[in-house]
């Protein structure tokens, strides 16, 4: 019976109701499309550095799983050659580039050798001293073909010399040599991929390497990737800590809205309920279930959101993988069915206590 | 039986006290279909509101039923609404949302009733009322007679003790307020309903089997 009255009420006022939806469902979506790029770039990163071939990865002291702000001695890649397993060792200088994206340096034989070569869409290697290489995600994004202008990149413009298929190392090249030079990294790298003869001999190649090199970062690709999670980036972890606040917040607050304002309406109704015998707790509980409803509507409209908001970021900003992360549904419902709990609270106090004479006198 | 004594109610209007009720004594006999007339002010309403559990009483003593009204706390007097008292207002006061069917099943859901068979007295009220070709229907799809034979559905549903008509032809024109006065007194005479009605009007008040009026929060001769 309750479930009907519910029911009911939500269809009386559509626009409400509509509203109170979307509201609620632009919180779970602003939640689960912030996740869903953090993984979907995370995974990115794993794809990347699956890409390279490579079986280990080595990183500076102190440096983190993400992040390029450690360089090492390009020297370093010469002790791991120096071990008789290793087949190929290279390595790359990462460059930021002042927004979110970077350059990567790379030895083009080298990483050839080691990932099984780029695959070239379109164009070729490195030519000329402006020549770039660029992935096709990135193309799309900036619209570009081979021989047009790279732009404003490490304070010059460059000429697209390939576009290769996205997926190995990273999305933009330049020869390491080149790069080293203009960002004045001469002989560092950022990272070091070294490829084994045999690579059932990884475990014991890292074993080796961490007894020359005590105090660099070396890992197999496979840990690699598995260490790249959201957990494993403290910020990430703070920032969407913070989202998730804030959804909880805006729950909250449109739903109070919402509810006070229907409490507000509906004086008389609970006026005659109050007459009919209906005890605070039950007018308390078809204010709730009301919320409920509205909130789990609202968390499954949030959902559907989610397949727009990753389109539109694959339309517009390919660069920025997006992934729909079925396994946060759950959590960000919760989320918004906590919040919109919780704000229906004061107001379905308020319709408890209010006085069934004065409900019912209420014009 | 309701049995009242002497029964006081003030109330706060700001910094004023009003003296709604002064003193007011009251028999009304199982059965009985009692009409209470007076000018705006006397007390009329106030006194439903209390024989409805709707507001405690500041003194006296009320019984219904050998059940003592002065001791119950603001549960007690919710569970007492659910079975002992079947309102019908001047204004209807039907859930707007929800069908005829609903606003009469939903007063059962309150008492704890909804799903158990009901009382066979009610399905024969039902017939008498006119109102099952109209189960589906809402209010607003309604007359304003109609409406109000749904409000004595909804009040009569879970057989209460008495039934407390406020003005309950005050909103219907002549051929309506004849219906359903019509109806109340057939409900009365039919299945022993006892009925208690507030009315301005003399004509209305004729339907029941005695009249009681009311002064300044009294009843007088």
């Amino acid at each position: 019976m309750i479930s009907r009255l519910v029911i009911e009420n939500l269809k009386h006022r559509p626009v409400r109701t509509g509203l109170s939806v979307v509201a609620i469902g632009v919180q779970v979506a602003m939640v689960l499309t912030l996740v869903g790029v953090s993984e979907g770039m995370l995974q990115e990163q794993q794809r990347q550095k699956r890409g390279t071939g490579a079986d280990i990865l080595v990183r500076p002291p102190g440096s983190s799983i993400i992040g390029f702000s450690y360089d090492m001695p390009a020297k370093i890649i010469n002790v791991l050659r120096e071990n008789p397993e290793v087949e190929i060792a290279t390595g790359t200088l990462v460059q930021p580039t002042g927004d979110i994206s970077s350059v990567t340096g790379i030895n083009l034989e080298e990483f050839g050798a080691m990932s099984g070569g780029f695959k070239f869409i379109e164009g070729d290697k490195f030519k000329n001293p402006d020549d770039i290489i660029i992935d096709d995600v990135t193309a799309r994004q900036k619209h570009l073909h081979v021989g047009d202008l790279y732009k404003n990149t490490l304070n010059r413009d460059w000429r697209v010399c390939g576009i290769v298929q996205s997926g190995k190392l990273a999305r933009v090249f330049l020869p390491l040599p080149l790069l080293q030079d203009l960002a004045s990294k001469s002989n560092v790298v950022t990272w070091g991929f070294v490829k084994l003869k045999d690579q059932a001999k990884t475990d014991e190649a890292i074993k080796t390497f961490k007894e020359r090199l005590p105090e660099y970062k070396i890992y197999s690709t496979e840990e690699f990737a598995s260490l790249i999670s959201i957990d494993s980036i403290p910020m990430l972890k703070t920032f969407i800590s913070v989202v998730i606040g804030l959804g909880l917040f805006v729950g909250f607050l449109v739903v109070f809205l919402s509810m006070y304002t229907a409490v507000l309406e509906r004086t008389r109704e609970i006026g005659i309920l109050k007459a009919l015998g209906a005890s605070p707790a039950y007018i308390m509980r078809i204010l709730l279930a009301e919320t409920a409803l509205l909130a789990v509507i609202g968390s499954i409209t949030g959902i559907l959101f989610t397949y727009g908001t990753r389109l539109i970021m694959s339309t517009f900003v390919p660069s920025m993988t997006t992934v729909i992360v079925p396994h946060w549904w759950p959590i960000a419902s919760c989320i918004a069915i906590t919040g919109s709990l919780i704000g229906a609270i004061y107001p379905g106090l308020k319709a408890a206590k209010q006085d069934a004479v004065e409900a019912l006198a209420y014009d | 039986m309701i049995e009242i004594r002497d029964l006081h109610k003030t109330y706060k209007q700001g910094d004023v006290e009003v003296q709604a009720l002064r003193g007011l004594d009251l028999t009304v006999a199982p059965g009985e279909f009692l009409a209470i007339v007076g000018p705006s002010g006397c007390g009329k309403s106030t006194l439903f509101n209390i024989l409805g559990g709707l507001t405690p009483p500041t003194s006296g003593t009320i019984s219904i039923d050998g059940q003592d009204m002065m001791s119950l706390s603001d549960a007690e007097r919710t569970n007492l609404r659910k079975k002992m008292v079947g309102f019908v207002f001047q204004k209807y006061n039907l859930l707007p949302t929800l069908t005829v069917q609903d606003n009469i099943e939903i007063a059962r859901h309150i008492a704890g009733e909804f799903g158990k068979p009901k009382d066979p007295s009610f399905e024969q009220a039902l017939d008498m009322l006119g109102l099952r070709a109209k189960l589906d229907r809402k209010p607003k799809q309604l007359s304003g007679g109609e409406q109000q034979r749904v409000a004595i559905a909804r009040a009569i549903v879970n057989s209460p003790a008495m039934l407390l008509a406020d003005e309950p032809t005050g909103n219907l024109d002549t051929e309506n307020s004849e219906l359903v006065l019509g109806l109340l007194k057939r409900l009365n005479e039919e299945t022993g309903q006892t009925i208690l009605m507030i009315t301005h009007n003399p004509d209305a008040a004729a339907y029941a089997h005695r009249i009681v009026r009311m002064r300044d929060g009294r009843i007088v001769p």
